[in-house]
This record gives C-alpha cells, structure tokens and sequence, in this order.
C-alpha cells in the first residue's frame, strides 16, 4: 500500500533520513517508532507529499508521490490520505461540525446537505455530537484529537496516518483514542501508519512495529518480536533508560 | 614560511575586512533570495486567481473582514482629515486671497493623494497585521499542513480570497474616506470658518476632473494590491513561535508602508504626465 524505496532526506547538513526502505502492508497498521530526531515526522511528510525527498521513491497506493510534479498531481494522491495531526489541527475559525464537514465539502466538494447525513454519523459514533457547536479552543485536547480523527475518517480513507496520536494526553484519554483507533480501523479497514515514541502503548494498535534511529530502521517486526529483543538500542527505548548506545539530543 | 612584522600586523585587518565582505555578501545573496521568493509567491497567487474554482463565498467574507470592519474607523479618520485639510487651506489660501478654493484644495488633496494614501495604511494597520498572523498562526499550528493532506490547496483556499478582497476592499474604502473627508472639510469650512456654501460646492466641482477620480482609484488598486501580495507573503513565510509571528506582523505592517509610499511617489510622478 505504501512502498518507501531508498530515500534520504536532509536538511542542510543535517541529515535526518539515510537510504530508507520500508513497506507497509494494505489493511494493516504499522508504528514507527523512535527517539526525537529519528526522522519520523519527516518521513510522514514525505509520504503525505508535503516534502520532497533528496534521493529515492515513494509509492502510496499504486501512484508515485516522487513522480507527482504539481500541486494537482499530489492532490491527486492526497484523496487516498487522512491524517491525525500531533496537535489535531483544527481549523480554529471553525466549529466542530464544519472541521467535520470540511474535507466533504472542500475537497469532495460535496453540497452541504449531502455532507450532513456523514457528519453526523461521525460526530455520533466518536461521541461528539454534543461538541458539534464548539470551536477547537471551548474544547480539551482528547476531545480535539476525537474530532481530528473524525474529519481524517470523514472521506474514507485508505490509508490513514497518526503523527503522535497521544502526544499530550492523559493515560485515560490517551487509552481512549488508542480505543478508537482499533475500532475504526476494524469497522473501515484502512491501511494505518502510526508514528509514536508511546512504548509499549502504541503496540496494541500495531499489527508491525519499525523503530526508526539516526535516519534509518534499526529493527522492524511484530510487536513481540519488539518485547522479546535483546537488541539494545531497542531495549533501552523501550525501557526508557539514560545509559545505553543511543544518545539523548 | 616566514612573516614579516608588517604581514604578521596586517592580518587582523585583513580578517575584518574580509568578514566585513562576507556579511555584504551573505546580505546581497539573501536579499536576493527574499525579493525572489516574494516574486514566486506573486507569481502562484496571480495564478491562483485566474484558475478555477475561485471560492467566492470566502472572497466575500474576506471582503467583510478587510473592508466592512475598517469602514468605521475609515469614515472617522477620513472626517478629521478633511476638517484639518480645510483649517490648513483656507489659513494657506488667506495669505493670497483666494480663500474661495479651499473645496477644490481639500477635495484635490482627498482624491488624488491623502484618500488612497491614509486609507490603504489604515487598512494595512487593521486588517494588514491581522491577516499576517492568521496566516502564520495557522501555518505553525499545522493547520496549512492539514489542509494540503486534504487535497486542498492552501494559496486558493488562505491566500487568493484575502487577495482579491484587498484589491476590492481598498478601493472601496478609499471611495468612503474621500466621500467622508470632502463632507468633514465642507462642515468645518461653512459652519467654523464661515466660508459661503454656494462657493465651497462650485468650485470643488469645477477644479475636479475625472481624471483627478482616475489618479486616485488606480492608486487605490494598486496599493489594495501591494496590501493583499506583502500580507499574504509574510503570513505564508512566517517563523515559528510567538517570536516568528510578532517578526512576520511587523515586517508585514513595516514593508507595506514603505512599498505604498515608495510605489505613491512613483504612481504621482507617472499619473501627473498621463493624465495631464
């Protein structure tokens, strides 16, 4: 479903992703993982068409986001994304229900009574309907980052990408989205990406696990494999400790 | 090899001076680049207008939000505007004798240069800012980023309607501050400085020409458009943090001032021989 084949990317001299190669298989989800810095943000905006890789290809559902030279070409590509901003990303002029309705409206340019039925749906199957009035800044940021994944799901789909779902959120909230991703990954089947340094929380939403470090895939497996490591790079992420081979930034 | 004691005393000079040269350098370059980047931004605006679809809901609102919230404080700086210009021209014209063109001195004044002049710096204090920091607001909060990953193009959807209703707007607001201005200095003339109503009106209409309105509703345009392109451009490249905002704010507010009044001379100097 997504194919990244060799890809580099720096920053002036700062290189942040070395010859990277990963496959994500269609229907499933796969984490990446990693330290600050490792490259994952980067990486989820290289597959979103936001940047624009040094070096090599990136496939996202059969067309080639490295081939894509216009704006157009890459819009073309984005219809098969959704994506759940760090921060959700509301648009804060906005209410609830119009964030809702916005990819329907603007990008599926749909009229506002054939949105309605949609959003609705949403808004009541993520438990939101009472919000639907409220602007993103009346509302926490658990409920924020339910709307945010509303909207990312508003047009269905294929794949979906999660930059740090839980990133700021209290263990109850951050299980609930946790919750939420399962559930509508189950109910639509989307292709998920998720990018989290929440170990070994995230596992429960992962159906494949890549752990990202100084550019490039340090180990890739299922979440098990992860748990039953003695790689220490690896441990030593997962457990959290000061002393190892990585390095703190 | 060895150094003289004269070599050896030259060096730190030589290191300042080519420092000082690489700093020239380095400005020069990234001048170019910034006066380029502003000219692609331009560039990709212009075009988004001219392509389809052209969201005309969001040109209205944007319309209200630029224009129809300046026209208050347009309409009261346009009144004490045109109050002050007739106390200064009938003193000024006293000295001559020829108190009778004062509605010609304040209504010329107001028309070709003052009314788009103070309107369009008005607008860029008000709306200018304002549209910086939304813009840069939303680009750090991702939210420029969302709309990409939605297929949504963020220069047609954020830049183009703040655009137009610039040009639009300006010339609009401009209309009012003249229209306001020319009654201010009216009232202040007739009722203060005790000038005939029937003198005031008859040679304000007979001194103004059409081409004095063209003058100032191609200024008017043109200074919506430096307005709309300096604003939009700054928002779009704002930095990050509260630190990158307050600098895009300010340099959107700074660099349109001095384009409209750098670009008023050169518009003066050209429209003064074309519609001679």
């Amino acid at each position: 479903m997504i194919s990244v084949r060799g890809v580099s990317k720096s920053f002036g001299s700062q290189v942040v992703l070395r010859r990277l190669s990963l496959e994500v298989e269609e229907g499933k989800t796969t984490t990446i993982v990693g330290p600050s810095g490792a490259g994952k943000s980067v990486l989820l905006k290289l597959i979103m068409g936001i940047l624009q890789p040094d070096e090599g290809e990136i496939d996202v559902c059969g067309y080639s986001v490295t081939d894509a030279s216009s704006e157009a070409d890459r819009n073309a590509i984005r219809e098969n994304l959704g994506v759940l901003f760090q921060s959700a990303a509301l648009f804060d002029s906005l209410t609830v229900y119009e964030n809702v309705a916005f990819p329907l409206t603007e990008c599926k340019m749909l009229h506002r009574d054939e949105a309605h039925e949609r959003v609705i749906e949403l808004l009541e199957s993520l438990s939101l309907v009472k919000y639907a009035r409220k602007l993103p800044q009346e509302i926490s940021i658990g409920i924020r980052k339910r709307v945010g994944l509303a909207r990312a799901l508003a047009v269905e789909p294929k794949v979906l990408l999660f930059d740090e779902p839980n990133t700021g959120l209290d263990p109850l909230v951050g299980q609930e989205v946790y919750d939420l991703i399962a559930e509508s990954q189950q109910s639509q089947g989307f292709t998920g990406v998720v990018i989290s340094h929440e170990l070994p929380e995230v596992f429960q939403v992962s159906d494949r696990v890549v752990m990202l470090l100084r550019g490039n895939i340090v180990m890739e497996g299922t979440p098990e494999d992860f748990q039953n490591t003695d790689n220490p790079e690896v441990v030593q992420f997962l457990h959290g400790r000061v002393d190892g081979p990585i390095r703190i930034q | 090899m060895s150094h003289t004691a004269g070599e050896e005393a030259l060096e730190p000079l030589m290191g300042r001076a080519l420092g000082q040269i690489e700093r020239l350098g380095a400005w020069v370059i990234g001048s170019i680049q910034y006066w380029g980047k502003a000219w692609i931004f331009l560039w990709y605006l212009l075009k988004g207008v001219v392509t389809p679809p052209l969201r005309l809901r969001l040109v209205f609102e944007q319309i209200a939000q630029i224009g129809f919230h300046s026209t208050f404080v347009v309409a009261l700086i346009g009144i004490f505007t045109g109050a002050v210009l007739a106390v200064q021209g009938e003193y000024t014209l006293s000295k001559f004798g020829a108190t009778a063109f004062t509605g010609p001195a304040v209504a010329l004044s107001l028309i070709r240069e003052l009314g788009p002049v103070l309107t369009a710096l008005m607008v860029i204090g008000r709306a200018g800012s304002a549209i910086t920091a939304e813009l840069g607001i939303m680009k750090i909060t991702e939210q420029v980023d969302a709309l990409r990953s939605m297929a949504v193009d963020p220069m047609k959807y954020l830049m183009v309607p703040r655009f137009i209703a610039g040009c639009i707007a300006v010339p609009l607001l401009t209309a009012i501050f003249i229209a306001v201005g020319i009654f201010g200095g009216y009232i202040v003339a007739v009722s203060v400085l005790g000038l005939s109503s029937g003198t005031f009106v008859s040679q304000m209409v007979s001194a103004v020409g059409t081409v004095d309105v063209y003058s100032g509703f191609i200024k008017a345009c043109v200074f919506g458009f430096i307005f709309g392109w300096v604003s939009c451009f700054k928002g779009h490249t704002c930095g990050f943090g509260a630190i990158g905002v307050n600098k895009a704010t300010t340099q959107s507010v700074v660099t349109s001032s001095v384009c409209i009044l750098v670009t008023d001379y050169f518009l003066t100097s050209i429209l003064t021989r074309v519609f001679l």
